[in-house]
């Protein structure tokens, strides 16, 4: 029973891993651009959402309401600002600007909040457990976060093949030149795309302060986490993403019950496996 | 109207480069005579720096494998060198020289996985494999785990009785393992084998339809960089006589500052890695009191930098100037028959077309 309940946890751990991925393969989706700086983005979020709790003393999940708009403005002001002007044929450019923006995030927050360890506080929330047959017990927050994930992925999906919006995305993510020619702004739709992979992000990065402690330099971790979560499931397909997390979730919480140093490692090890095994992930692109 | 070709590498700024770089070698050569033991202490930083970039170079800007997880074979390279002193007592010197092999063995298995991504998805392929290590070693205990370990006074005082003495071998070893990788990458590049490199980088189809081989030239690039990398890091971990897995595989020590550097100074170029090493340096002894401070001014510098000048001071200095230091590109002159003596440049591309050849002496096509 206790296996059982170590691959539940991981599952909805599995959930805030596709948030984390979500977003990333989105923006990689429409223009080709791996952000470095991903995972500094979603603890900038959570700092974010700290200052706003200590300030308005609101719950964290309300600070949402502050938090993603923020978020969003940055993505849109850092897209044109920044990665427009690095994108091209070359991965490189992108690939430096994002790493440059990652040291500059992880710095500044150091700068400003020291290195000390923080958390979100979420009141009963935290604790709140709902008991299932057999004994066991799932939190209500790892629930909470695993149909957010879904219900984010779902919103993507909507948006993405049903709104005049999304077919814009993906016909600049089928080849930029001839969307230009039918009259798509490819900067402004590009600043857009990273706006909302920055509006998932900043949900990401509140669920992940209630969850664990973070401190500045965690960034990197959920930068390859978001990654890892993409190739298992197969790039370009949102629900592949959320299978991939759910995996890499299972994966990491099976592994430190074998012994807490191998959580992580575990993770790597089972996403190296599969890209020997199945480069191509396990769910084609969505077309 | 027949011509005779000839191709000319070099130039006079390379020649009077070429000397100066031996002057140079020679004042390096004797530094541990009249520098301090802090001089060579910044001096063997200096060497591993130049030395990872330019390695990371060769990999990224001349064979277009974009890796940002270098610091894998960094920190393995450190990782050899306590295992192989404290636990069969190899000379650390010694040791420093094994530990590059040893890297590079375990670069086939790393390259034989993460060689199934493309671009951008095998740099961050790269990374997650050095998080592999880095996790590894933080669960072997007998090399202090998590924490990290120093190496025993005996084994450091086997290098040298003195701590002069001690400084000015892993001084030399710094500066023989610097010539050596720039001879090495100097030699590549100049070889039939170098102009594959420069092929696959711009264009995989075209360099396999003229006959590369690319799977096999880029795994034995990755090959050797891995083992000259390896090398740098048990020099690294040997100035240091302390290793841990969080320094020893660190991503921003070993892999994000080394890409500042090339991309500071010029990536695809042989002096970038050179000139972008010099402006790091200057950048840490004038700012690195300043501490985050000074990390954010430097990620802020390589945004500005990649969004304004994305060739780095080097590609700067090449065009405006025509300037290049090691003569690695290939300039075409035609000269005429009939006055053998009087040298016409003209474009490369009359190499197909003979006959459509430019005005003399206007342009000089330099093929990289």
């Amino acid at each position: 029973m206790d296996l059982v309940s170590a691959v539940l946890d991981g599952i909805l751990l599995g959930g805030l891993y596709a948030l984390f991925g979500a977003g990333l393969s989105l923006i990689f989706g429409v223009m080709r651009l791996v952000n470095i700086a991903h995972g500094d983005l979603i603890v900038l979020s959570a700092f974010i959402a700290l200052v706003l709790t200590a300030h308005l003393g609101v719950h964290p999940l309300v600070s949402l309401v502050l938090v993603v708009p923020l978020m969003t403005l940055l993505g849109y002001g850092l897209q044109r600002g920044v990665f427009n002007r690095t994108l091209g044929d070359d991965i490189l450019p992108p690939l430096l600007a994002s790493f440059g923006v990652s040291v500059f995030l992880q710095n500044a927050l150091l700068k400003i909040f020291s290195a000390d360890s923080q958390r979100l506080h979420a009141g009963n929330l935290e604790t709140l457990r709902v008991d299932l047959p057999g004994g066991m017990a799932v939190g209500v927050l790892p629930c909470l976060m695993f149909f957010v994930a879904v219900f984010v992925i779902c919103g993507l999906q909507l948006l993405l093949y049903h709104t005049q919006l999304g077919r814009a995305f993906r016909s600049i993510s089928d080849d930029q030149e001839t969307a230009q020619l039918m009259g798509i702004n490819n900067a402004h739709l590009f600043g857009l795309a990273m706006a909302l992979s920055l509006a998932i992000v900043s949900i990401a990065g509140v669920f992940l302060g209630i969850r664990t402690n973070f401190d500045p330099s965690i960034g990197p971790t959920r930068l390859i986490f978001a990654f890892e979560a993409i190739i298992i499931g197969g790039l370009g397909n949102l629900w592949g993403t959320l299978v991939g997390g759910v995996i890499l979730g299972v994966a990491q919480t099976l592994g430190a019950r074998i012994n807490p140093g191998y959580q992580i490692l575990a993770g790597h090890i089972v996403f190296l496996t599969i890209l020997t095994l199945r480069p191509q992930g396990f769910f084609q692109r969505t077309r | 109207m027949r011509e005779a070709v000839c191709i000319e590498r070099g130039s006079r700024i390379s020649r009077f480069f070429a000397a100066f770089g031996l002057l140079i070698l020679v004042l390096l050569i004797t530094a541990p005579f009249y520098g301090g033991r802090s001089d060579l202490y910044l001096l063997v930083e200096i060497f591993s720096y130049l030395a990872l970039a330019s390695l990371w170079n060769l990999l990224a800007g001349y064979t277009g494998l974009v890796s940002i997880g270098q610091q894998a074979f960094v920190g393995l390279g450190g990782y050899t060198l306590f295992a192989l002193t404290i636990f069969f007592g190899l000379p650390p010197l010694l040791a420093v020289l094994i530990a590059g092999p040893v890297a590079a063995v375990l670069a086939i298995p790393t390259a034989w996985v993460i060689f199934r991504l493309r671009g951008a998805y095998f740099a961050i392929g790269t990374w997650v494999v050095a998080e592999v290590y880095r996790l590894i070693f933080a669960q072997v205990s007998a090399l202090g785990g998590g924490s990290g370990t120093s190496l025993p006074t005996q084994i450091i005082q086997s290098i040298a009785p003195t701590r002069a003495a001690r400084d000015n071998l892993i001084y030399w070893t710094g500066l023989g393992l610097i010539v050596a990788v720039f001879a090495v990458i100097y030699l590549t590049l100049r070889l039939r084998w170098g102009l594959a490199l420069t092929a696959i980088r711009d264009s995989e189809p075209a360099a396999e339809s003229v006959g590369v081989d690319n799977y096999r030239t880029k795994f034995l690039i990755y090959f050797l960089t891995a083992g000259a990398t390896g090398s740098v890091g048990a020099l690294i971990s040997l100035q240091k006589l302390r290793i841990s897995p969080d320094a020893a595989f660190s991503v921003n020590d070993w892999t994000a500052f080394v890409i500042f550097i090339v991309v500071i100074g010029g990536i695809g170029r042989m002096e970038g890695p050179l000139i972008g090493t010099i402006v790091f340096f200057l950048l840490r002894e004038f700012f690195a009191s300043l501490g985050p401070w000074y990390l954010m001014l430097l990620g802020a510098f390589a945004v500005v930098i990649t969004l304004t000048m994305p060739k780095g001071i080097a590609g700067l200095l090449a065009e405006r100037f025509d300037l290049q230091l090691f003569p690695l590109r290939r300039r075409v002159h035609f000269l005429e028959q009939k006055s053998k003596d009087s040298t016409s440049s003209a474009s490369a591309d009359a190499l197909e077309r003979p006959g459509k050849r430019q005005k003399p002496g206007v342009s000089t096509k330099n093929m990289e």
